[in-house]
This record gives structure tokens, sequence and C-alpha cells, in this order.
């Protein structure tokens, strides 16, 4: 019997979802998701140059149900990736590897993340006039 | 490599069930992962009904019991039954853990018993573990120096020094961290993983070690030791409640502070 016929033992499929892997495996979509918005972001940026057709259309695409959506994923992974990113920083000092400190700092990232998104939605659209 | 899914010999099938005795009223089911080398099928999780009434309360006088009434070729590594010897080490409901110390009344529901994840499984629960000894060698965990030893007595150590290595000596290398962590399933071999990296760190924080520098030299390397990514599975996992991703987290310090 030689090691290359012996079966890999499940791990994604059997182990438990724990808050450690998951805030782990949402920082990494959250940062792709950063990247290609902003793509995004850069291409609405340049639409600015030109006759201003393409502009237009991009403001038409934001105002959208479809491209709020969009928005309001990238604006919450901004601040999920952001305040997570700090959690990160405090460990690379050495602060917050009990268990329990991480607990709390991951509910803190999660809530703060939360509230930083709605708030900057609310005041983005009282800006707008409430539309 | 990441690899989501099991390869197509290593998928799990259903297996067997294995009632419990008439009268049995405080029944449990074990669900166990099982896969014979000698005969050329997939695994299988066989279900076993325990009466419990009959049964010690860890999930490894489960596992016994049933060895002994039920089937006797279930496998599994075994020893001290008391969290102390690191060989029982199983995924049990979910989690990295050693199974002498789990109650069982703690689970809700079946009692899922697996191998360590994402390991070369030998037989039912014993995984090969070649690879994790040979990256704790590699780490080389044994106290090196260059100055001479004093003539009249050993290399001495303050209760300060000694106090560093508080929460690293327990460490019994039964590599629950190790298979806890995505980051060591996918890059395993070439990743050290929390258990050699805790391991690391316990020579590196050693007042009497004197080539800290050479061990820190052999530990900067982008998978040896920067694959770790902060996950914390490690530290949630370990059964005897140490803390591999701090470890982790000092030997970096310790890079970035000796430059």
């Amino acid at each position: 019997m030689t090691t290359g016929q012996r079966p890999l033992s499940p791990h994604l499929q059997i182990y438990k979802p724990e808050f450690t892997s998951a805030l782990s495996i949402f920082h990494r979509i959250t940062g792709t998701g950063l990247a290609l918005g902003t793509l995004l972001l850069v291409y609405w940026f340049f639409t600015l140059v030109g006759t201003g057709d393409a502009f237009v259309k991009m403001q038409i695409f934001w105002a959208s149900g479809f491209g709020r959506v969009i928005l309001f994923a990238w604006s919450y992974a901004l601040f999920y990736h952001l305040c997570n990113g700090v959690r990160h920083l405090f460990w690379d000092v050495g602060i917050g590897f009990d268990v329990a400190a991480a607990r709390r700092s991951a509910t803190a990232v999660v809530l703060l993340s939360l509230l930083m998104t709605f708030g900057a939605w609310a005041w983005g659209l009282s800006l707008l006039g409430g539309s | 490599m990441v690899e989501f899914s099991l390869p197509s010999h290593s998928k799990v099938k259903e297996g067997k069930k294995y009632k419990a005795p008439e009268g049995a009223d405080n029944i449990k089911r074990f669900q166990i992962y099982r896969w014979d080398p000698d005969d050329q099928d997939n695994p299988r999780v066989d279900t076993f009904e325990v009466d419990l009434e009959d049964c010690g309360p860890m999930v490894l006088d489960a596992l016994i019991k049933i060895k002994n009434e039920i089937d006797p070729s279930l496998t599994f590594r075994r020893s001290c039954r008391e969290g102390v010897c690191g060989s029982c080490a199983m995924n049990v409901d979910g989690t990295n853990t050693l199974s002498c110390i789990k109650d069982i009344g703690e689970i809700g529901g079946d009692v899922k018993v697996y191998p360590l994840p994402h390991m070369p499984v030998i037989k039912d629960l014993v995984p090969d573990l070649k690879q994790a000894y040979a990256q704790y060698a590699s780490i080389e965990p044994w106290l090196k120096t260059k100055t001479p030893p004093p003539p009249d007595r050993e290399r001495l150590q303050s209760p300060e020094e000694r106090e560093k290595l508080d929460g690293l000596w327990e460490c019994v290398l039964c590599f629950c961290c190790s298979t806890s962590c995505p980051s060591y399933w996918w890059n395993g071999d070439r990743y050290l993983g929390p258990a050699a990296l805790l391991q690391a760190y316990r020579w590196i924080a050693d007042s009497r070690d004197e080539e800290t520098g050479e061990r820190l030299d052999g530990l900067e390397d982008p998978f040896r030791l920067y694959r770790c990514h902060t996950i914390m599975n490690c530290a949630k996992t370990c059964p005897k409640h140490l803390n591999p991703a701090r470890a982790i987290g000092e030997i970096k310090k310790a890079i970035v502070q000796r430059k």
C-alpha cells in the first residue's frame, strides 16, 4: 500500500464553520470584491473624460436597483476589509490572540462595519435629498 | 494547492448500520469514518448505536466499547486516555480534539467522528502523520548552544525566563491545530503549520538557546512561516488550550524586530 492510494480525509466537508475561519475567508472575499469594484470605480472616473455619454450611462447604472446593490456590496466590503484589516494590525503587534479576545474583536468588526456602511449610506442619501 | 472537493477515491459513502441491543433506552448514534486499505472500496461512514447507560463518559470510551463489543476491526490510536499523550486526536462533532477528553454529553445529535482533516488515511481514524513529524524535526527541537556549559552545573534559567516557556512546553504534538488550519490544508507540503511553529517558538523563546538567529533564518520564508494568515482555527481547536497563533505572531515579531 503506497501513500498515493490512501484516501484524503474529509476537511471542508466536515469541519464545523468557526467564527475564526469565517471572518478570515470573508476578509479574502471582500478583498477580491474590492479589487474588482475598484476597476469599476476607475472606469466610472474614466467616463468623466470624453463626451459625457458614457458618464451618463454610468450614472443611470448606479441609480438602478442592480447598481445600488453593487455599490452597497462594495461599500460594505470596504468597511469590513478596513475594520478586519485593523484587527490584523493589532495581531501584528501581538495584541488580541486570546480566543475570547478574538471573539470580541470579531463581533466588533462585524457590528462596526455594518454601522459604518449604513451610516455612510444614510449620509450619502441625505446629500441626495433622500432618494 | 487549493482543492475544495475530495479526490474521487476519497469521497465518503454511506456505510453499515449497527442497531443497539434490545432494551437499551439511552441510545446515542456514532457516525464513524471507515476505510480499510485491504479492500479497494472508497471510505464510508458506519453508524453505531451505543447504549450510554453502559458506556464511559468520553468519546474514546464509546470508540473502545464499539471496538470491544460491536466491530473489532474499528481502528484508532489511543494510549493515556487522559489528554496527555496526544494519540487519540481526531475530528469529533466538526472540530479537532482528543477523543479521550471530549465529553459525549456535550454533543447534541449524532456524534460524528472523522480522522484529522486533510491527511492521508492509513486506516479508519488513523491518519499518516509522517509529514507532520518531518516538519517538526525540521525545526530542530532541541537546545542548541555555542558556548560550553558551565563546568560545575547546568545552564540555569531565572524563574522569569522559564515562565516564557509556559503555554509552549505543554504541547503534546497531537496535530489537532495543524489539521484545523485551512492554510495547512492547502499548503501543508510547504507551510510548517501551527504545531511545528509553536514548537519552533518554544526554542526561540528559550533563554538558554544560542541559535535564535539561525532558527529565525530557517523560518523566514513565504511558505514555511508566512502562510499563517492568523485565521486562528488553531487556537480555537487546541485541546490543551494553547495558542499557536500567538506563538507564530511572536515569531513574526521577532523577525521584524531584529532588522
